[in-house]
């Protein structure tokens, strides 16, 4: 039982780093209808932007969040201009190649210029407490509530803003958006920079959990994080959130019983059977094609 | 002389061509006329111009996206390497080794037949995303089978894939796929493409036409994936990644989807420009995406999209006055 609790509390922990990457693929799905499969790179990039920030400046756990989530943010508006703008009216496949060559070029820049492994410096020193046999660091409670924080005020956001609204508009109809007077590009490049700043604080967590960082991270976690954003409905954003919670409970209880090796098939078998019983996610909508 | 290439080549042209270039390889081989290095890269060109053409029939003629292709190549790779090295060891390699990669193919094949009863369901993104999962399936599926290795990989495979073997598959995928593409029933297969919905009302039989373009293109998927694991004598799961899939979709658009020119002048210049880039190290995969990049940004339908240089066109398609003579 004890270990029960203790892994419940891992997978909550695994789930909700996924769940803030997952909402930067789902959002830019929902608004653009294009999987932007650079987005894991941007998620693996950014905990390098924080292991460099705290090798030149030691500052405050905060204080790098903060930082780190600014500088992704821009990295994501630049993708955006300078790769998918251009290419908003060509035909989804080209979108969907320009994103895939996009993130390997993130991958692979960041290969060359650190080919191996880093060890990331301590962001803070956790305590653990001990709740009846089950062990809990505030390095955890941290990581959940920065990120259950970090979603509650987005779905505010995104339910209760003009902004928001402006997103949920031009997910339904980007033709007729323009016509009331919404300016497109800014709400799509805002939509870019939240989703890109969250995978930023998922990177920064992440590497306070996990203090070894490499270039492959965004293929191992990133994409881990996509196959939630499908189990919960690509486009929805609290299917994302759910899908990361299902995919985190899934891949920590699967160790416990087979060999750590079969993660992967389990992660990725899950999202055929998914797919194919319930092809558009949990609480995704069905596209309807008009003819 | 532009002329020339204006029109379908005078009768037999062809078919000569080929024999030349089949009797030049197996001349080429029999004197050792070239040194390791160049019949090495050869033979490289000749595997990606299969994958190319083979992906391009999924991803070009017939408009879907997958990125499943190197998971088709493994399942070559791996079932050819089975029957090479452990089920007909004992046997001549001149008999042996053909029905490997038959048997490679066969199995790519047989897989390709599920992911197309698949593609009924769904199109476009998702189903990009269940050829992902297939992906990711077979890796860690093959890592996770002590038999062939597991993660460590597979080991001791003889060096079979000869340049004439190359270039014989190479021309058996081109001559099947030209055939395809140009037939009554591959004329659907482009019309999944351009509208299923209106292809299902002219009385297309969508659901074959893409369960055929599947089968065939993961076929010769599993043959590249066959010749390549005869080729480097070690193949382990890690090897047929995303990376992979990705090179063989900067083949197909850099040379053009729809076409057969275009994907063997795709597969051309990847195969090349990475040999050149091959001292950059890990910046030749900066350098090859970024190529892609500014590809889709530039030219999004590749150098030769949807034409097709007039030799591979069979001759009926062109007007009759020209047939004459």
């Amino acid at each position: 039982m004890d270990y029960f609790a203790q892994q419940a509390i891992n997978a909550i922990q695994l789930g909700s780093i996924y769940a803030l990457i997952a909402l930067g693929y789902s959002m830019v799905y929902g608004v653009l209808v294009m999987i932007n499969f650079a987005h894991g790179d941007v998620f693996m990039v950014s905990s390098f932007f924080c292991l460099l920030l705290l090798l030149f400046l030691p500052v405050p756990f905060v204080a790098a969040l903060i930082i780190v989530m600014l500088a992704t943010a821009i990295l994501g508006v630049a993708i955006e201009r300078l790769a998918y703008r251009p290419l908003r009216n060509a035909p989804r496949v080209s979108a969907i190649i320009t994103a895939l060559g996009c993130g390997l070029i993130i991958q692979n820049t960041t290969l060359s210029l650190s080919p191996y492994s880093q060890r990331m410096p301590e962001l803070f020193v956790p305590v653990t407490w001990n709740f009846a046999g089950v062990t809990v660091s505030s390095l955890q409670l941290l990581i959940i509530g920065v990120s259950v924080a970090l979603m509650v005020a987005l779905d505010f956001f995104i339910r209760r803003t003009r902004y928001g609204m402006a997103m949920r508009a031009i997910a339904q109809d980007r033709m007729t958006v323009p016509l009331m007077g919404i300016p497109v590009n800014t709400i799509i490049a805002m939509t870019f920079a939240i989703g890109a700043a969250l995978g930023g604080a998922a990177g920064v967590l992440y590497a306070s959990a996990y203090p070894v960082i490499s270039a492959t991270m965004g293929v191992l976690v990133g994409w881990k994080a996509f196959v939630a954003a499908v189990i919960g409905g690509i486009g929805s954003v609290r299917g994302a959130v759910l899908g990361a919670y299902v995919l985190g409970t899934v891949e920590v209880f699967t160790v416990t019983v087979l060999p750590s090796t079969y993660r992967d098939l389990v992660v990725y078998s899950l999202l055929l059977v998914i797919l194919v019983f319930k092809p558009y996610g949990l609480l995704g909508r069905p596209a309807v094609q008009k003819v | 002389m532009t002329r020339w290439f204006r029109q379908p080549p005078p009768r037999g042209v062809l078919l000569t061509l080929l024999a030349a270039g089949l009797a030049a390889c197996f001349v080429i081989e029999q004197f050792g006329l070239v040194d390791d290095y160049v019949r090495f890269v050869l033979i490289t060109l000749g595997i990606n111009i299969i994958l190319c053409v083979s992906l391009n029939l999924v991803n070009g003629w017939m408009g879907e996206f997958s990125v499943g292709h190197a998971g088709f190549m493994a399942l070559g790779a791996y079932l050819s390497a089975c029957v090479s090295v452990k089920w007909l060891a004992w046997g001549d390699p001149l008999w042996m080794f053909p029905l490997a990669v038959i048997g490679g193919g066969l199995m790519a094949g047989a897989v390709g037949f599920l992911l197309g009863l698949l593609s009924f369901k769904t199109r476009g993104d998702y189903l990009a995303i269940i050829t992902l999962a297939f992906l990711m399936i077979v890796k860690s599926g093959l890592e996770n089978i002590p038999y062939v290795g597991g993660a460590r990989g597979f080991l001791g495979i003889g060096n079979h894939t000869t340049l004439l073997w190359t270039a014989i598959w190479t021309a058996l995928t081109l001559w099947a796929i030209r055939n395809l593409v140009y037939s009554r029933f591959g004329r659907g297969i482009v019309a999944v493409r351009e509208d299923e919905i209106a292809a299902n009302a002219m009385g297309v039989d969508t659901r074959k036409a893409k369960l055929a373009a599947f089968v065939v293109s993961s076929f010769f998927g599993g043959v590249a994936g066959a010749l390549f694991a005869h080729q480097l004598q070690f193949i382990n799961p890690g090897v047929f990644d995303i990376v992979k899939s990705t090179e063989i979709l900067v083949m197909v658009y850099l040379g053009g989807v729809g076409s057969l020119a275009g994907s063997i002048l795709g597969a051309t210049v990847f195969t090349f420009l990475s040999q050149v880039l091959q001292p950059l190290g890990t910046w030749r995969m900066v350098i090859l995406p970024l190529i892609l990049v500014l590809l889709m940004l530039f030219r999004p339908r590749g150098i030769m999209g949807m034409r097709e240089f007039p030799w591979f066109v069979p001759r009926r398609e062109f007007p009759a006055k020209e047939d004459k003579k």
